[in-house]
């Protein structure tokens, strides 16, 4: 054996049981769910009626998701503009000399290792407008009148968004303190030395400095907000009448519920291409150059 | 060489443990994560075919037998699970090569979990059906036995009453059977009705619309509706569908020489709007799941509710102590009123039942299963103990000791137009966004035109003549 075909030998051998599986269970149903979304199919029985792109222009003029697209979104737009420098804020504060700061970090992130499930059940219990927690709490303290926080169409949205941020800022900061570890705190020591001020260390090195992980963070936040079901599906499916709708949510009900399986794959793959694309521009263009190798 | 040999052993063994690790696939109908409407008690009940939150599996040890047979139903209630796994045990003594696996799921995780099945062509040997258009896709498809020669031997199909018996039944062909059917009807608590001055049952929708008023002056909440489940608001417009077209007017729009956007449903939005703007239901009732729905009647927070035969098993099942007793002791039934320009009979009912059908790769061993479980004694066990109430086997209802009950089963037994609840009549498609659109409705982001519309296009669709 050679040295120069044992190397690729050896690196064949080992990729080839993970690349069948990826190709059976990742690439293969890629492929036939482009398949079933040129067709109108029910689930049950052969693949029989051919509508080509009709799937497509159907779910492009649904209003039903055009607005779930929309609340994909504002859920995109609320974890960048709130969570993420939440998540920061409270990064750059556990990261000082603190006396029990690593007690915090363990708290904050507590609730990413809650499954999804659980979470969405303990808090549409917190959300019940009879005798749930914060309609009972601001009712004694605040005098505040019953809100049925999932069952209104105007603060659905938002209160389920709050059970995202609450489950992932955890994930974030963990993120972020890794990305502040990683800052020379000789940087720190010579600004301040200099006659910074703490507002400018982090505005001119810090921030800066962690430019790699908030990149990252937001790239995970984007991703994450375009796919996201399970926590939807288990306090609202979706409701009510659409107003809390994912496009996830909105696949789940068409492709399994409507038992229109070639319309639900079309949906899936819209939702594909949108985070495909996103991913690709994202990692070219604004990850360049951390991913530069 | 040598390290180059340790290297490469290493590999293959670690590519064969890899290999050994990927080639066993996850076990088939492993269950999704469910999601379970959240449990309002954790009570023990009494149980009627139910919709009951609790989500449980209750997955029987395999072992190796002759013949074995899944069964998927939908009893959670301890009293309907115990029941029917003791109908289970009593068929495996007599037959021992019989080995027959149960698994319990809620309504809602039950129906996700079976359109899995359904779709890759695997489904379970015996399982829950409320018949209508939905098992009538998994007919078509084949994916469901044709049992109505099996029913001919002993004149099995004439044990069971025809009513129910038809909604099982597809172009003549029987898919299924039913082991109890009812109607569809208001719960109402009298002592509620009595604080509000309210002397007796309103006949007339104009009554019921007055009697809502005078409910909310009381400060008595009038209606429960779990209305983040769509299917129990379904009711009262297809309710008043019935009233207001008739049979006339559902054949006509089902067979396709109608319309669902016809006046008569067109009407029948107008009139439930009537109610809706009157605010009866529960605060955030548009969020809140049957569980909760069934709680709020279990707690005595709402003076009545549209439903079916089950929830008085269903809602007993879930109260405790004094509520319990305050709901025993206060709880009427009174049929959907009539209302002004009806068409049809002031008998017609809405209504369906909770039965069986067999799968496509199911043992004969199966059907002589659910012939021994539709005996006429264990019919009249089950109906005794509160189980299949009302019961579908003919002479069974001598079981019956609760008068509502009695009287649900003879009005169902009586109707001259029974229609089966459109979320299962019509195909999953149609089915799926009659519950959709009815839900706008009470939200009220829809006209009653639109909603007609909407279901009229989804139909014009689907049903094809």
């Amino acid at each position: 054996m050679t040295k120069s075909l044992s190397k690729p030998l050896t690196l064949g051998v080992l990729l080839l049981p993970p690349a069948i599986v990826y190709a059976g269970l990742v690439i293969w149903p890629m492929i036939q769910a482009i398949i079933f979304s040129l067709y109108r199919w029910n689930g049950l029985g052969p693949l029989q009626q051919i509508v080509g792109l009709g799937n497509f222009s159907k779910i492009v003029g649904d209003e039903v998701f055009r607005g779930a697209l929309s609340h994909n979104l504002i859920i995109i737009a609320l974890s960048l503009g709130l969570q993420l420098p939440i998540s920061l804020g409270l990064a750059l504060l556990v990261n000082q000399k603190l006396a029990g700061r690593s007690v915090f970090r363990t708290i904050f992130f507590m609730p990413f290792v809650l499954s999804e499930v659980i979470t969405g059940l303990i808090w549409s219990f917190i959300y019940l407008p009879d005798g749930g927690l914060i309609n009972t709490l601001g009712g004694q303290l605040f005098g505040m009148s019953k809100v049925a926080w999932l069952g209104n169409i105007s603060t659905v949205l938002l209160a389920i968004w709050v059970v995202l941020g609450w489950k992932y800022f955890g994930y974030h900061l963990v993120l972020y303190l890794t990305g502040l570890q990683n800052i020379p705190q000789e940087l720190h020591e010579a600004a301040l030395v200099d006659g910074a001020t703490n507002g400018q260390v982090i505005r001119h090195i810090t921030l800066p400095l962690l430019g790699p992980t908030v990149r990252l963070t937001i790239y995970l936040a984007v991703l994450g907000s375009l796919q996201v079901f399970d926590l939807v599906w288990v306090m609202t499916t979706g409701g009510p009448v659409n107003a809390s709708d994912t496009m996830a949510t909105y696949l789940y009900r068409f492709g399994f519920q409507r038992f229109q399986l070639g319309y639900g794959s079309a949906v899936a793959l819209i939702m594909f291409i949108l985070c495909f694309g996103f991913s690709l521009i994202y990692q070219r263009y604004v990850m360049r150059r951390d991913l530069a190798l | 060489m040598n390290r180059k040999f340790k290297i490469s052993t290493a590999s293959i063994a670690v590519a064969a443990t890899i290999l050994a690790a990927c080639a066993t696939p996850p076990a088939p109908g492993a269950a999704p994560a469910a999601p379970a409407a959240p449990a309002a008690t954790t009570a023990p009940a009494a149980a009627a075919a139910t919709e009951a939150p609790k989500a449980t599996e209750a997955p029987a040890a395999a072992s190796t037998g002759a013949v074995k047979i899944t069964w998927w139903h939908i009893n959670t209630q301890d009293n309907g699970k115990k029941a029917f796994q003791a109908v289970a045990d009593e068929f495996m003594k007599a037959h021992p090569n019989v080995k027959i696996e149960i698994t319990v799921i809620e309504n809602e995780a039950f129906k996700a979990k079976l359109a899995t099945n359904m779709q890759s062509g695997n489904p379970p040997d015996i399982f829950q059906s409320w018949g209508g258009g939905v098992l009538g896709q998994y007919a078509k498809a084949g994916l469901v036995q044709d049992l109505t020669d099996a029913f001919k031997v002993d004149n099995f199909a004439d044990t069971i009453q025809p009513g129910p018996l038809g909604l099982y039944t597809i172009n003549g062909k029987i898919y299924g059977v039913p082991w109890n059917a009812g109607m569809i009807g208001f719960w109402y608590r009298k002592d509620m009705f009595k604080k509000a001055g309210i002397a007796e049952p309103p006949a007339t929708w104009n009554d019921l619309l007055v009697d809502v008023k005078k409910l909310k002056d009381a400060k008595i909440t009038p209606i429960a509706l779990g209305e983040k489940d769509k299917w129990p608001g379904h009711f009262y417009w297809v309710y008043a569908a019935v009233r207001l077209g008739g049979k006339a007017a559902f054949d006509a729009a089902y067979s396709r020489q109608g319309k669902f956007s016809d006046a008569p449903f067109v009407k029948a939005g107008e009139e439930i709007k009537k109610l809706i703007d009157l605010q009866p239901f529960q605060e955030g009732f548009l969020g809140a799941a049957y569980g909760d729905h069934i709680a709020a009647m279990a707690n005595g927070k709402a003076a009545m509710e549209l439903m079916g035969h089950w929830a008085y098993g269903a809602d007993s099942g879930s109260a405790k102590d004094q509520a319990l007793k305050d709901y025993q002791d206060n709880i009427g039934w009174f049929p959907f009123p009539t209302m002004d320009g009806m068409v049809g009979d002031p008998g017609d009912a809405l209504g369906g039942g909770d039965g069986f059908a067999i799968g496509k790769n199911a043992p004969p061993e199966a059907i002589d299963f659910v012939k021994f479980f539709l005996s006429k004694e264990h019919q009249t066990q089950m109906a005794k103990a509160g189980i299949a109430v009302p019961p579908t086997v003919k002479g069974a209802e001598a079981g019956l000791d609760n008068p509502l009950l009695k009287e649900i089963q003879k009005r169902a037994g009586a109707a001259k137009y029974f229609q089966l609840y459109y979320d299962q009549y019509l195909p999953p498609a149609v089915g799926s966004l009659v519950n959709d659109e009815t839900q706008k409705l009470f939200a009220g982001t829809t006209t009653p035109e639109k909603l007609a519309a909407a279901i009229e296009d989804a139909a014009a669709t689907e049903l094809k003549p």
